[in-house]
């Protein structure tokens, strides 16, 4: 039995993952750039919504979406001030090194703002836990509102993608640049909506993350931001399902090291796995192969 | 005086260096430098060193490392594990630290050359995601290993200290997330000068060599350089290699400045690293004298000048500057390299020159 909670648990904790790959993974794929300050936006969202519900009083629901809006300015805002300026520059560095310029501010604005100390999250989720098996196998209400959250978000995408004009107009840009301006799409506007979107599932992350893991500081978003990032890569970067499948494969493979093999080397275990995936199917699962053109 | 223009700035490089231990060493052999100033130096030494050798990789070699305080973390624990280890061996601390030093970055290459082989088949953003795994794999294998040594040998443990199973006599020389403790404190300002000056020499050499210009070609088109000829995996390499050696170098430097050496995500995590990432960027990318100089100013700026100030007289700015040092990091990066690589900014600032130099 002890296995089967793991494995949910892996699969809970990856469902989170998941939902933070996508914003990379959409941000890679249409604007090109590692947009290395998400994880800094999940913890904003994250404080948000513990300073709505403990200090203001408002009701769960709504503070989640107070925090979705201010993730989704913050995201533009970002974009605008930090990343459209090094647009084309003449080195793909400038853009990067910018964006952990981007996310240590962040981080050092909530020390400022919150203090170094954790805070508990208390939880949003009020569902009581699903017994099963005679009460050996307990999945707890977060578990089960992360899971559907992270499918449900999936399905939202997807379609948003596929059936809307602006979702088709994303996958114009992410295929090409000039091309789709030349269609008369605005390639600006459509990396902004990207980071939109983005930043507003990493405030859904944000909550969830905490819900299950209830300790927040200024650094709670970094550490499952880059491993965010490598189940991005993991599934395929540019590619939706695969942010999906990376991050639940991640998920299982973190929890069961730090289960069966060594809790404190469970972070080493994940990047092992980047690594050996970077080495074998550069792409990841579900990746595109793009030749390099002279 | 100088035959060109490369020999004559390398000369204004190593006189800046020479310069200041010129200037600093009598005065602290004299005992005219406050404590808290001589206690500065051996870090701006180590510091430098490592925005040196950072700067090799993404200033000339154009890939960006993430890692480094992983390659720092190895030379500066294997150089302080042989030093103890030797202390009842080797008497004379000054040969133990060369001994430890030469090891140090001996094993700092080895593992940076190691790394290297398959990272290096990455670029742009997968190999920064990478090196940044490899620095905190490091960092916590460190966390978990313990070596002791009694009279029947060296033994090793990833549990605890007891599952080394010393005899009673016998030592644990590294303890797990407790580190090392008991470092001679060998490091001083003219031997943190001395390895500078090296490390400046060694990177200056490589860039103005035909294996340099080979990297350089890599860096601006990969593609043409490969088309007459380059080996790009080896070139890449050896700068790779090359940067982590320096970067174990600094490693060495800053263990045997410390009494107690333990691995933290402050000293040698990704906070370390984005610190030697923001004096390379200060410095100028590329710019070898722009590393020497940026990590001294920010830190003499910051730490210093700072601290006298507030003696001064208590002000809510300057108290803020002090706190709140790594959000002026994170915003001297942002600015610099938005005013820096922006092709906006570069157009209006060659519109200004072009303007002042029409009106001439």
């Amino acid at each position: 039995m002890s296995f089967l909670n793991y494995l949910i648990g892996g699969i809970s904790l990856g469902s989170v993952y998941a939902i933070i790959a996508l914003g990379y993974t959409m941000v890679y794929g249409i604007a090109k750039m590692l947009n290395f300050a998400h994880g800094d936006v999940i913890m904003i969202g994250a404080f948000t919504v513990f300073i709505a519900t403990t200090q203001a009083g408002i009701h769960p629901l709504a503070a989640i979406l107070l925090a979705m809006v201010i993730c989704t300015v913050m995201g533009i805002l970002i974009e605008r001030i930090a990343y459209r300026p090094l647009r084309g520059a003449a080195s793909p560095l400038a853009v990067l090194i910018t964006a952990i310029g981007v996310s240590y501010l962040l981080q050092n604005l909530a020390l400022l703002w919150f203090g170094s100390n954790a805070k508990s999250f208390k939880s949003v989720v009020t569902i009581p836990p699903l017994r099963l098996a005679g009460g050996a196998l307990i999945i707890s209400g977060e578990t089960i509102v992360t899971i559907i959250a992270c499918i449900v978000i999936m399905i939202g995408l997807t379609t948003f993608i596929n059936k809307t004009k602006p979702g088709q107009a994303m996958l114009a840009v992410s295929e090409d640049q000039g091309a789709a301006r030349l269609m008369g799409i605005n390639v600006n506007g459509i990396i902004a909506l990207t980071f939109a979107i983005g930043s507003a599932l990493a405030a859904i992350a944000g909550v969830l993350l905490c819900s299950s893991y209830p300790s927040l500081d200024p650094y709670t978003g970094s550490m499952p931001g880059i491993k965010a990032f490598v189940a991005a890569v993991f599934g395929g970067i540019g590619s939706i399902p695969g942010a999906m499948i990376g991050g639940i494969l991640l998920g299982v493979i973190e929890i069961f090291g730090r289960a069966y093999i060594s809790a404190q080397m469970a972070d080493a275990i994940v990047f092992a796995v980047l690594i050996v995936v970077l080495l074998v199917r550069p792409t990841g699962l579900l990746g595109k192969k793009i030749q390099e053109k002279v | 005086m100088f035959k060109n223009k490369t020999a004559r700035q390398n000369a204004i490089t190593y006189g800046i260096i020479l310069a200041a231990m010129a200037v600093m060493l009598p005065m602290q052999m004299g005992g005219h430098l406050s404590s808290s100033l001589s206690g500065l130096l051996v870090p701006f030494c180590y510091y430098a060193i490592l925005a040196v050798s950072l700067n090799l990789t993404v200033g000339i070699l154009g890939e960006l490392s993430l890692g480094h305080a992983g390659f720092m973390c190895v030379g500066a624990f294997t150089s302080a594990f042989f030093t103890k280890f030797t202390a009842d061996i080797i008497a004379n601390s000054y040969v133990r630290f060369f001994l430890g030093l030469l090891i140090g970055i001996a094993f700092s290459a080895l593992i940076g050359f190691l790394i290297g082989i398959p990272v290096l088949r990455l670029k742009g953003d997968y190999l920064a995601i990478v090196t940044l795994a490899f620095g905190e794999i490091i960092k916590n294998l460190v966390n978990v290993l313990y070596i002791g040594k009694d009279s029947r040998g060296v033994h090793f443990s990833m549990k605890d200290s007891i599952s080394l199973h010393l005899e009673p006599e016998g030592t644990v020389i590294v303890a797990g997330p407790q580190g090392i403790t008991g470092i001679d404190r060998t490091s001083s300002f003219l031997i943190g000068g001395i390895l500078l000056l090296a490390a400046v020499f060694i990177v200056l050499r490589l860039i103005q060599s035909r294996d340099g210009r080979a990297i350089m070609s890599i860096r601006d088109n990969r593609i043409a350089a490969e088309s007459i000829g380059i080996n790009v995996t080896k070139y890449k390499l050896l700068a790779f290699t090359v940067s982590a050696a320096l970067a174990g170098m600094g490693g060495v430097l800053y263990a045997h400045n410390l009494a107690t050496l333990t691995a933290t995500s402050k000293n040698f995590g990704f906070n370390m690293s984005v610190m030697i990432l923001v004096y390379v960027v200060l410095g100028g990318i590329g710019n070898i004298r722009g590393s020497v100089i940026a990590p001294v100013v920010l830190n003499l700026l910051l730490d210093y000048v700072l601290r006298k100030l507030q003696m001064l007289g208590s002000n809510p700015v300057l108290q803020f500057m002090s706190d709140n040092r790594m959000l002026i990091y994170a915003i001297v990066l942002i600015v610099i390299m938005i005013m820096t690589w922006s092709p906006k900014m570069i157009a209006r600032r060659e519109a200004l020159f072009n303007r002042g130099r029409k009106e001439e």
